[in-house]
């Protein structure tokens, strides 16, 4: 029997060996390095030079457009996904017939899993200079500036992100006991209160497992402020690029690195407390 | 609400349309369609620098994705064998390999290996008896290994949830009649959890095949697809780049759609 135990341990520990030397070494011990950094020195040449000072936080205002821009866009730019996605997530859970229905939500997924670069990248060519302004212009509007705006850092963001905020509220819906639509109605509530009491409100942990992704990644977005903001509507992914690749300046990239961190960590909690709150029910686990 | 529906997926799908449309547009021009021609597909594949970044994404992706398939799958066996505390850190190990933005994994991955080479790469020389050591730096191998983190998270989770609708009851049979662990994993476990190991290992692959911002970060000297073609875009739009884009679009659609194939077939009873 001791024999039988050991060997079970053993074996359990080889199938697990791999996985936990890869999380330590290119997720753990990359998490403390930049930590360590975060608290030290630009060496004079570029890189890191050891040292504890929090100077490297305290300098955090220099990038404050970056951090303001990221902060604003990232939650506008989830919202603005949420207003477009839920209708489409209604409709392809209640209302679309059976047998589109899975081909329509491929259909859905598919622009997801496909190039983000790519496909912001056709929007370079819509909104630029040839595309939709060279439109205009034939009607008669001249001079209309798309690319490299606010406004285009924000299509480019819906247009990405879409689907992942789609996804989990179709499934959270798919998953409505139609049932308490019917029982709504039969006891006198219109449609508006049925959607709001009921439908919306069950809906709600879909909400939230697709606002704290879209909202996340949208932290750390890099591509599309790059490629439709011109240089003029700068993330905060943008300056730790800047900060890693160009300027060398280690330490206060790990720091902003390490903010973001943990801005994404209160993000996660706050979403999943709401959402508990709000309906009683975990979110919508994707995989 | 159907037009509402509608407009968004021309909204999603305009876009791809396009830049597919102009990938076969035998002029210059981004702005008219001057007539139908594959030559754009012919520069781009004679176009040595875009043959070598496409190839290094090939075996950067088919790397990662065959290891994180492979440790993956182990995690995911191991870890239906662990109690509730070890599951619980691991599942939070692995979750943080998939929420933390990519920027993050990569500088962090960047500057833990820059301080490891330091390290190693002085004390193998030391060592070394003869006049050339060997010496680490980023490449291929550090591209390989931070895009095989969050896959191989990827194919852990997947696994594990079909681990968790695997009929338990077969597992038991077999034992019962005296298969050994071996054989019962060889032909009760692995062929129902084969479906999911295959789907993980594609999207794994089209992940790494399209990433941009980790490979932007730890790949030193070399070059991938995506990184060639930000470089680019950067210097200007040209129908080469919709060839390529239109190649890529259709390959990742198809490993999308065999993925999902994938996880549909032979789903487990329950």
């Amino acid at each position: 029997m001791h024999g039988n135990r050991f060997r079970h341990n053993f074996l359990t520990a080889l199938l697990l060996a791999p996985a936990t030397a890869w999380l330590v070494v290119f997720l753990v011990l990359p998490f403390i390095a930049i930590a360590i950094f975060s608290v030290g020195e630009r060496a004079p040449e570029g890189g890191y030079q050891a040292a504890f000072t929090l100077a490297q936080y305290a300098n955090l205002p220099a990038r404050a457009t970056a951090f303001w821009n990221t902060m604003v866009l990232a939650p506008v730019g989830a919202l603005a996904c949420l207003l477009v996605a839920y209708p489409v997530a209604y409709y392809l859970a209640l209302q679309a017939p059976q047998r589109w229905r899975l081909i329509l939500l491929a259909l859905v997924v598919i622009p997801f899993w496909t190039s983000l670069l790519m496909r912001t990248y056709a929007w370079m060519y819509i909104l630029g200079g040839r595309g939709i302004p060279a439109l205009l212009a034939f009607v008669g509007i001249e001079d209309v500036r798309l690319i490299n705006t606010p406004g285009a850092v924000l299509l480019g963001i819906v247009y990405g992100y879409l689907p992942l905020m789609i996804l989990p509220i179709y499934v959270s819906l798919e998953r409505l006991d139609r049932r308490l639509l019917e029982a709504s109605t039969d006891l006198g509530a219109t449609p508006l209160s049925t959607f709001l009491g009921v439908t919306l409100k069950l809906s709600l942990p879909g909400v939230m497992t697709g606002f704290s992704l879209v909202m996340i990644l949208l932290l750390g977005e890099y591509l599309i402020p790059t490629l439709l903001g011109g240089g003029k509507v700068f993330f905060i992914g943008n300056a730790l690029v800047d900060l890693f690749l160009q300027s060398r300046n280690w330490p206060f990239g790990s720091a902003i690195a390490i903010t973001l961190v943990a801005v994404s960590v209160v993000v996660l909690i706050a979403a999943n407390r709401i959402s508990t709150r709000v309906s009683g029910a975990r979110r919508v686990d994707l995989i | 609400m159907r037009a509402f529906v509608t407009a968004v997926f021309a909204f999603l799908y305009l876009p791809i349309a396009l830049v597919v449309l102009f990938s076969f547009n035998a002029g210059r021009h981004a702005s008219e369609f001057t007539g139908f021609s594959v030559q754009w597909y012919g520069t781009a594949l004679s176009n040595p620098f875009l043959v070598e970044a496409l190839k290094n994404s090939l075996f950067i992706a088919t790397t990662s994705a065959l290891l994180a398939a492979v440790c993956g799958t182990a995690a995911a066996l191991g870890l239906a064998r662990v109690g509730m505390r070890t599951r619980a850190v691991f599942d939070a190990l692995l979750g943080a390999a998939i929420v933390v933005p990519g920027v993050v994994i990569g500088i962090s991955t960047l500057v833990a290996l820059v301080q490891l080479f330091g390290v190693v790469n002085p004390f193998l020389a030391s060592i070394w008896p003869g006049d050339q050591p060997p010496k680490l730096s980023l490449g291929y191998g550090s591209i390989i290994a931070a895009h095989g983190l969050f896959s191989m998270a990827l194919v852990t989770m997947i696994v594990g949830t079909r681990l968790g609708s695997l009929d338990r009851n077969l597992v038991e049979a077999s034992s019962d009649l005296y298969a050994t662990p071996l054989t019962t994993f060889r032909s009760i476990v692995l062929p129902q959890i084969m479906p999911a190991v295959v789907a993980g290992f594609l999207l794994a692959f089209t992940f790494s095949f399209d990433d941009f911002i980790v490979a932007f970060f730890v790949a030193g000297a070399q070059t991938t697809l995506p990184i060639y073609v930000f470089a680019s875009i950067r210097r200007g739009v040209t129908p080469e780049i919709n060839a390529i884009a239109t190649i890529v679009l259709v390959a990742s659609v198809l490993l999308v759609v065999l993925a999902q194939w994938q996880l549909r077939q032979r789903k487990p009873s329950n």
